[in-house]
């Protein structure tokens, strides 16, 4: 039994990965994300940066020049360090929330789908709400009200971008618990836990999987905007304060575009990296997708 | 049927609202601390408002009386009073509404004519250089920050080029003699903003597009229509457009949450002084009362919104009973 299933997975992921090396997309979204992921975890190890650590007088906006690569910003850091800083305070936020969402709408998409009737009933008008609910608002006010530490910031995400998640994994409960093999397990005693974690739970990861890259996406742009509109950990070098400090010194109208230019080249690039695998994942997992 | 649908929505509808209002009550509670001890930290909180919150909340009653009295306060439209304003926040609020709906509305209509569009030809030439020039284009403003976007746009056409204002509603200090100059002003000064959150949109409405419109594609009744004969051209004109765009609908209602937060940000950034700008100074001055009054207006239109594009739904989709 088990050398089967062993065998089974092996293919199913063996097919998954020839799908995923002839997704230009794919590919492009991976070699992005790597890549962002070896710098921000070695970079800082080469180039320490303390954002309490404020440079001379002189240096003070600095452009680009041999002593920094990417010039200074109007505290006189250094750009570059501090962008290398970021990528991993970004990389966190993006990283921890989408685990925080997922386990969340996993688990309330599973109890909603496979117990049914009044528990459902509830926890979709939960859900609902969450999905109405105007988001970068909701976690604005949030942030506003817990206060503005990175692990909040990261829980606020966490909190409220469950929904989605939620109702993809419900629907594809409902219909897989009618199907037959699921019967069969029932039919030899398996109990409801079995069920759930043993046989449902392995069939919908793929679809979740799918849904949750695209919440570190929306996660890292959040951990971005909050941070920008004044919202952010003051006492962490994240892209987003870093865009914060360059509008409050008018780093846009002085010209000082290694300023404010790398940093949100910085976003745009790992979100899109996200962006681009939730796409290729969605097209490679979704099997509706694929007959188009 | 069709009464008994709409029925059904309005009333959930009204539940969802109930709900907000209760969650908007107690998510400015769960501070630590009593609301008044919370405004008393606000150095910017005058005597008055000190007064004015205490009477509003109820304080020293039991905490379902205040529940209530807070509730009646709001059916009489009375929200407190804003720190910084110092003034009513309906009135506040109130002042800033224009601003916001003319910039969104002409963004809106920008948007959902130029998306559409693109979603059409980039579905029409699956596959193409055109299509995945818009794709692109579609993917790339989504993974964009909306104020970044704006300090680009500010840095290009307002410092670089010099073409328009980087910031606010009029030209200050200047006196307009005739109503042209004036409004000549105020265009110059919305030019940027509508352009950025128009940009922000183009790409979400030309995505779905596309996809609702290769969706209606591997219909059975697209086949059908193929076989009696019709040329591609006629098919995708009077069978799948129109099929297409009913999902449209929904998406403007669903989008409502992303041109909020686009607004929010972009507003910062243009200092156009509207709701967005307004929220953003509620958050900075931790002006409580005017956040949870902006707060309030905002998941309220929202809801308002899904249950008119529900309805509307209904009547264009036969398909859609009780």
């Amino acid at each position: 039994m088990s050398t089967i299933k062993k065998e089974m997975r092996k293919r199913k992921i063996n097919s998954f990965m020839k799908s995923y090396k002839t997704n230009t997309m794919g590919l492009i979204g991976g070699g992005i994300l790597t890549f962002f992921i070896i710098v921000s975890l070695l970079g800082p190890l080469v180039f320490p940066f303390d954002p309490m650590e404020f440079g001379q007088a002189s240096d003070v906006l600095q452009p680009p020049s041999s002593n920094h690569i990417l010039g200074t910003d109007d505290m006189g850091r250094d750009v570059f360090k501090n962008l290398l800083a970021g990528g991993r305070v970004s990389l966190m936020v993006g990283i921890l929330a989408t685990i925080i969402s997922m386990l969340l709408g996993t688990t309330i998409g599973l109890m909603s789908g496979f117990l049914g009737k009044k528990t459902d009933m509830v926890l979709m008008r939960i859900t609902d709400f969450f999905l109405v609910l105007p988001w970068l608002p909701l976690v604005l006010v949030l942030a506003a009200i817990l206060g503005t530490s990175i692990w909040n910031i990261i829980l606020v995400i966490g909190l409220t971008s469950w929904a989605g998640t939620a109702r993809v994994v419900r629907s594809q409960t409902l219909s897989l618990k009618e199907r037959p093999f699921i019967e069969r397990v029932r039919a030899i005693g398996a109990d409801d836990k079995t069920i759930i974690i043993r046989h449902i739970l392995p069939n919908v990861f793929p679809l979740v999987f799918a849904n949750t890259i695209l919440v570190s996406a929306v996660a890292i742009l959040s951990e971005t905007t909050l941070s920008f509109l004044g919202l952010g950990d003051t006492t962490r070098a994240s892209w987003g304060m870093m865009l914060h400090y360059a509008f409050q010194s008018g780093a846009a109208s002085s010209g000082a575009y290694w300023y404010f230019l790398p940093p949100g080249i910085c976003v745009v690039l790992v979100v899109l990296s996200f962006t681009f695998l939730g796409y290729a994942f969605d097209e490679i997992l979704n099997p509706k997708l694929r007959r188009r | 049927m069709k009464k008994q649908y709409v029925f059904k929505k309005v009333l959930q509808s009204l539940v969802t609202i109930f709900f907000v209002i209760i969650f908007n009550y107690f998510l400015f509670r769960i501070m630590p601390g009593n609301p008044l001890a919370m405004i008393m930290r606000n150095p910017r909180a005058s005597a008055e408002a000190i007064e004015r919150t205490k009477e509003l909340f109820g304080l020293g009653q039991p905490w379902y009386m205040q529940f209530f009295i807070y509730l009646g306060n709001l059916i009489q439209g009375d929200l407190g009073l804003s720190f910084i304003h110092k003034t009513p926040v309906v009135e506040v609020v109130w002042s800033r509404i224009m601003p916001t709906i003319i910039m969104v509305g002409l963004a809106q209509i920008l948007s959902i004519v130029v998306g559409i569009l693109m979603g059409v030809i980039s579905a029409w030439k699956r596959g193409t250089k055109v299509d995945v020039i818009a794709l692109s284009f579609s993917l790339i403003t989504y993974s964009v920050p909306t104020f970044w976007l704006g300090i680009i746009l500010i840095a290009v056409f307002s410092i670089g080029l010099r073409l328009f204002p980087t910031s606010g509603m009029l030209t200050p200090g200047k006196t307009f003699y005739d109503t042209l100059n004036m409004l000549k002003d105020y265009a110059s000064h919305l030019f940027l903003p509508v352009l950025t959150l128009s940009l922000v949109l183009i790409g979400e409405y030309a995505l779905t597009m596309r996809n609702t419109l290769l969706d209606v594609l591997t219909e059975d009744y697209m086949t059908t229509a193929k076989a009696k004969g019709f040329d591609d051209n006629y098919i995708i004109k009077k069978h799948a457009i129109p099929n297409a765009m009913l999902p449209m609908i929904t998406l403007i209602a669903i989008n409502m949450g992303l041109i909020i937060g686009g607004t929010i940000q972009i507003e910062t950034i243009f200092s156009w002084p509207g709701l967005g700008r307004l929220m953003y100074e509620a958050l900075n001055g931790r002006d409580y009362p005017l956040l949870q009054g902006i707060f309030l207006l905002i998941t309220i239109s929202v809801i308002l919104a899904n249950l008119i594009a529900d309805i509307t739904y209904s009547y264009l989709d036969p398909r859609v009973k009780s």
